[in-house]
C-alpha cells in the first residue's frame, strides 16, 4: 500500500498528489510514468511522474478527472492509501546535447511538461515554454513554469487569460521571426501535438511528442499501447510503454493514435457516471 | 485381470453449460475413479514415463500409492520433484510428455497420469492443514525475478533448502502467466493463490509492483546483498503479423485480451476494466494461448468464434484436450487459412461517425501444405486467388511473443541470442556471474512445465554455486 502524503487541487478537475513510494522516487526521471490502482480490483492507469523527492521518498502525480478511476482517485484524502503504485516505467526524456529547447504543454499535459522544463533548466539549457489552456479557470502551474523558463507564453483558447489563441500561435510567430531551437518537446492532447508538429515542420526542427495511449501492464507484455511510426517509408509498430512514451513527432501516425484512444469511449463515460453517482449517494 | 483399454473419462461441465460460465471445465476424478485409473498402471521396471516428465516426477511410485488409497503419501512423492502439482495436473501437455511414453499407450490409451496428478494435488489441498516446515536458514540470500512458473519453482526449491528468497513481480498479483494468461476455467486462480501462500509459509518474500530493469536493476539486487539472481521474467512483447489493419479498434494481442479478462477481471458482470464482448471473433494462431483466447471470447458472450490457423490440425500445437474442449464448445476451426488484412469501418462522409476505425472483418487466404521447413513441419503455401472475408468485430492475434528488453537493456554483460532470448548454459547460468535464467525469457513462448523444469535446474545450480562459496 502506498500512502498519500499530500493532496492539492490545482483547478476544478485537476489534482496534485504526493505518494510515498521510495523505490520509484529514487529512480524516476522526467518523462517517465507510473501505473497505479486506487483499490483492490481497480483498473491500472498510467500517469506521468510530475516530480520526485528522493529524500522524502515521494513521487508527485498530477491527474485530471476523466473517468471512473480518476474520479475515485480524486476522492482519496491525504493519509489514505493507494493499492498499487509501480514504476518508473518508460524511457526518460532525452536531454543530451540540447542547449535550446521549446516546451509546449497543453492542459493537464503541462503537468508532464513541467518536470521536463525543470530538468532542462537545471542542466543549463535555454528554456522557452508555451503552455495552453481552454480558459482562465483551468490554468495550472504558471508559477512553476515561470521559475524554470527563460521565456514563457501562457495561452488561452478564449483569451480569458494570458494571450488569446492556441499554443501554435506563439510558436509559429517565433519560428517565422527566425527563432530556432535544438528541440521542441510537446505534451498534451494528441490533436495539439499533431499541430505543433505541423507548425515546426517547415523549419525542420526536431519535435519530440509524449504519447499517452491506453495501457494495462506498462512493462511490454500486453501490446495495448502500440502505435505506428512511419520510418523511411515503412510502417513500424512500437510500444509506448517500453519504447516511449517519447517519440519523434514526424514519424507518429496521430490519426491512428487518436482513433485507438477512443476505443472504450462509451464504456468510460458510463464508468465515470457510475463513479459520480456512487459519490453522490455517499455524500 | 484384463487390462482396461481406455482411460477413466474426466468428468466435465457439459459444453453447452460451460460455454457460458468461467468455472473450471474439468471437474476432477473421485477417489474411486482415481484408484481405478491407478490400477491400470503396469508399474514397468524401466519407468519410461519418468523420462518424459521435464521435472522427472516419480510417476509409478505415486500412482502405486494412489492405488492403495494413500493419497497424501502419493502427494509427498510428487512434491519431492514438483512444486506446483495442482497447476501441472491441469495445464501440462501430458500427451506429448509422460503419457506419450506410457507402455500401456503402445496398444491402448496411456494411464491418465495428468488426471491422477491433479487428483492427488487437489486431495492434498483439500485435506491437508499442516503448515509446511520452515527449514533452518542457511544464511544465503537469493533474488528471483518474476513470479511465474519458473520463478515460483526456483523460489520453492531454494526455500526448502534454507535460502532466504525474495521474488520480485512487476504486476500487482503474483503468479505471472498463471494469473494473467491462463483463464479461470482451465486453472482456477485460487489454486495459484494457494501455491503462492505455500511459498510464503516457507518464508519466501513476494514483492509485487517491482519491475526489475526499471524499479531496481540486477546489479542493485547484488548491492542489496543477494548472492545469486534467477531471471524468470517471462515472454514479452506480443507479435503482430504486420498486415494492414492491425491498429483498428477491436484488434487485440492474446496477451492483452487475456490480461483484461483474467488479471483485470473484465469477465465480471460490471467490470472496471473494459473489454470488447460479444459479436464475432477471430483468433489467429493455434497454440494453447489461442485456445484460451477463443474460449474466453466465447464465455464473454461471442455469438461466433473462429480459430484461424495457417497449418492443419496435425500441426496445431495446442494441448489436445483444449482443442477437443474448444471443438465441443462450438469454436469454428478454420485451418489452412492465413490472414492477409484486417478490414475496418470508415465512413467517408462523416469523420465523427463513432463506428469509424472499428474492425468489420478479416481477409484470409487459403493455404496448402508444401515441403517440410526447418521445424520439420510441412510449410504452408498460399493458394493464389483464394482470398475470402470472415465478418468479425474482434481479432485476437495469438502468434507468439518476442522477449522483453527491460532486463537485457539494463544488465551489462548479459548476452542474448538473435531472437532476444537470454543465453544460458546447461546449468541455467547466463553470461553474468551468479545470474541464472529460465522459462520463456530464455526459450521464447513455451509451456508451464518446461519453465518449471528450468526453475528447478537453476535452483540446483544456485545451490551448488552458493554451497561452495
Amino acid at each position: 500500500m502506498y500512502k498519500i502524503i499530500s493532496r492539492k487541487p490545482l483547478n476544478a478537475t485537476v489534482t496534485q498528489m504526493e505518494i510515498e513510494a521510495p523505490l520509484v522516487a529514487r529512480k524516476a526521471k522526467p518523462g517517465q510514468f507510473i501505473i497505479l490502482r486506487v483499490d483492490e480490483d481497480g483498473e491500472r492507469i498510467p500517469l506521468t511522474v510530475a516530480g520526485t523527492d528522493p529524500e522524502r521518498g515521494t513521487v508527485k502525480i498530477i491527474f485530471q478527472i476523466v473517468g471512473g478511476t480518476t474520479e475515485k482517485l480524486n476522492h482519496k484524502a491525504e493519509g489514505e492509501f493507494l493499492q498499487d503504485f509501480v514504476g518508473p516505467l518508460g524511457v526518460a526524456t532525452h536531454t543530451e546535447g540540447i542547449k535550446k529547447v521549446c516546451i509546449v504543454g497543453g492542459g493537464v499535459g503541462c503537468a508532464i511538461a513541467m518536470p521536463v522544463a525543470q530538468e532542462f533548466h537545471r542542466l543549463g539549457a535555454e528554456v522557452t515554454s508555451i503552455i495552453g489552456f481552454r480558459n482562465k479557470d483551468i490554468v495550472i502551474l504558471e508559477d512553476e513554469f515561470k521559475a524554470c523558463s527563460d521565456k514563457l507564453f501562457v495561452m488561452t483558447d478564449d483569451g480569458s487569460y494570458g494571450q488569446h489563441g492556441n499554443v501554435t500561435v506563439p510558436l509559429k510567430e517565433m519560428l517565422e521571426n527566425g527563432e530556432t531551437f535544438d528541440q521542441i518537446i510537446t505534451i498534451g492532447p494528441l490533436i495539439m501535438m499533431k499541430f505543433v508538429v505541423a507548425t515546426a515542420k517547415p523549419y525542420n526542427i526536431p519535435v519530440t511528442v509524449s504519447m499517452n495511449p491506453i495501457m494495462i501492464d506498462g512493462t511490454g507484455m500486453c501490446g495495448g499501447c502500440r502505435l505506428t511510426l512511419n520510418q523511411d517509408g515503412k510502417r513500424v509498430t512500437k510500444f509506448a510503454c517500453v519504447d516511449g512514451p517519447d517519440f519523434n513527432g514526424y514519424e507518429v501516425d496521430f490519426d491512428e493514435a487518436m482513433s485507438r484512444n477512443r476505443m472504450y469511449m462509451d464504456f468510460e463515460r458510463h464508468a465515470y457516471e457510475e463513479a459520480c453517482n456512487l459519490f453522490k449517494e455517499v455524500a | 485381470m484384463a487390462i482396461v483399454q481406455t482411460k477413466n473419462p474426466m468428468p466435465v461441465q457439459e459444453p453447452e453449460v460451460r460455454a457460458h460460465n468461467f468455472n473450471e471445465v474439468a471437474l476432477g476424478y473421485s477417489e474411486e475413479t482415481a484408484i481405478n485409473e491407478a490400477s491400470r498402471c503396469l508399474n514397468c521396471k524401466n519407468r519410461p514415463c519418468v523420462a518424459g516428465c521435464p521435472v522427472n516426477i516419480h510417476i509409478p511410485e505415486f500412482i502405486a500409492k494412489v492405488k492403495e488409497g494413500k493419497f497424501e503419501e502419493a502427494y509427498q512423492i510428487i512434491s519431492e520433484t514438483s512444486s506446483l502439482p495442482a497447476v501441472c495436473g491441469r495445464v501440462c501437455p501430458q500427451e506429448s510428455q509422460c503419457e506419450s511414453k506410457c507402455t500401456l499407450g503402445i496398444k491402448f490409451e496411456p494411464v491418465g497420469i495428468g488426471r491422477l496428478e491433479r487428483f492427488v494435488a487437489d486431495y492434498h489441498n483439500e485435506h491437508n492443514t499442516a503448515k509446511p516446515q520452515v527449514p533452518a536458514p542457511n544464511g544465503h540470500k537469493v533474488a528471483i525475478v518474476g513470479s511465474g512458473p519458473s520463478g515460483l519453482t526456483c523460489a520453492g526449491d531454494l526455500a526448502k533448502k534454507g535460502y532466504k528468497v525474495a521474488v520480485y513481480e512487476a504486476l500487482h498479483t503474483a503468479g505471472g502467466v498463471l494469473v494473467y494468461g491462463i483463464p479461470e476455467f482451465r486453472l482456477p486462480k485460487k489454486i495459484v493463490a494457494k501455491e503462492v501462500d505455500t511459498l510464503k509459509a516457507l518464508g519466501v518474500d513476494i514483492d509485487t509492483n517491482v519491475v526489475i530493469g526499471k524499479t531496481l536493476t540486477i546489479d542493485e539486487l547484488f548491492e542489496m546483498g543477494y548472492e545469486a539472481v534467477f531471471v524468470g521474467s517471462g515472454a514479452g512483447l506480443p507479435r503482430f503479423m504486420n498486415i494492414p489493419g492491425e491498429a483498428y479498434k477491436g484488434v487485440y494481442s492474446a496477451n492483452e485480451f487475456l490480461t483484461r479478462s483474467n488479471l483485470m477481471k473484465a469477465y465480471r458482470e460490471d467490470p472496471v476494466t473494459p473489454i470488447m464482448k460479444g459479436g464475432k471473433v477471430a483468433v489467429v494462431g493455434g497454440g494453447n494461448v489461442a485456445m484460451d483466447a477463443a474460449r474466453t471470447a466465447l464465455r464473454l458472450g461471442a455469438e461466433k468464434v473462429y480459430i484461424v490457423y495457417r497449418r492443419s490440425m496435425e500441426e496445431l500445437p495446442a494441448r489436445k484436450e483444449e482443442v477437443e474442449h474448444a471443438q465441443e464448445e462450438g469454436i469454428d476451426f478454420r485451418l489452412l487459412n492465413n490472414p492477409v488484412e484486417i478490414l475496418g469501418y470508415n465512413n467517408p462522409d462523416d469523420p465523427r461517425d463513432p463506428k469509424n476505425g472499428f474492425v468489420t472483418g478479416i481477409k484470409c487466404i487459403r493455404m496448402e501444405l508444401g515441403e517440410p521447413d526447418a521445424s520439420g513441419r510441412r510449410r504452408p503455401v498460399e493458394v493464389p486467388g483464394s482470398e475470402f472475408v470472415l465478418d468479425v468485430d474482434t481479432v485476437i492475434m495469438s502468434i507468439g511473443t518476442s522477449p522483453n528488453p527491460l532486463i537485457k537493456d539494463t544488465t551489462k554483460g548479459l548476452e542474448v541470442n538473435s531472437h532476444g532470448g537470454i543465453i544460458v548454459n546447461e546449468d541455467g547460468l547466463t553470461s553474468r556471474d551468479a545470474v541464472y535464467a529460465g522459462g520463456d525469457a530464455v526459450t521464447g513462448a513455451a509451456t508451464v512445465i518446461s519453465a518449471m523444469g528450468a526453475g528447478k535446474l537453476a535452483a540446483k545450480s544456485i545451490d551448488e554455486y552458493l554451497s561452495k562459496k
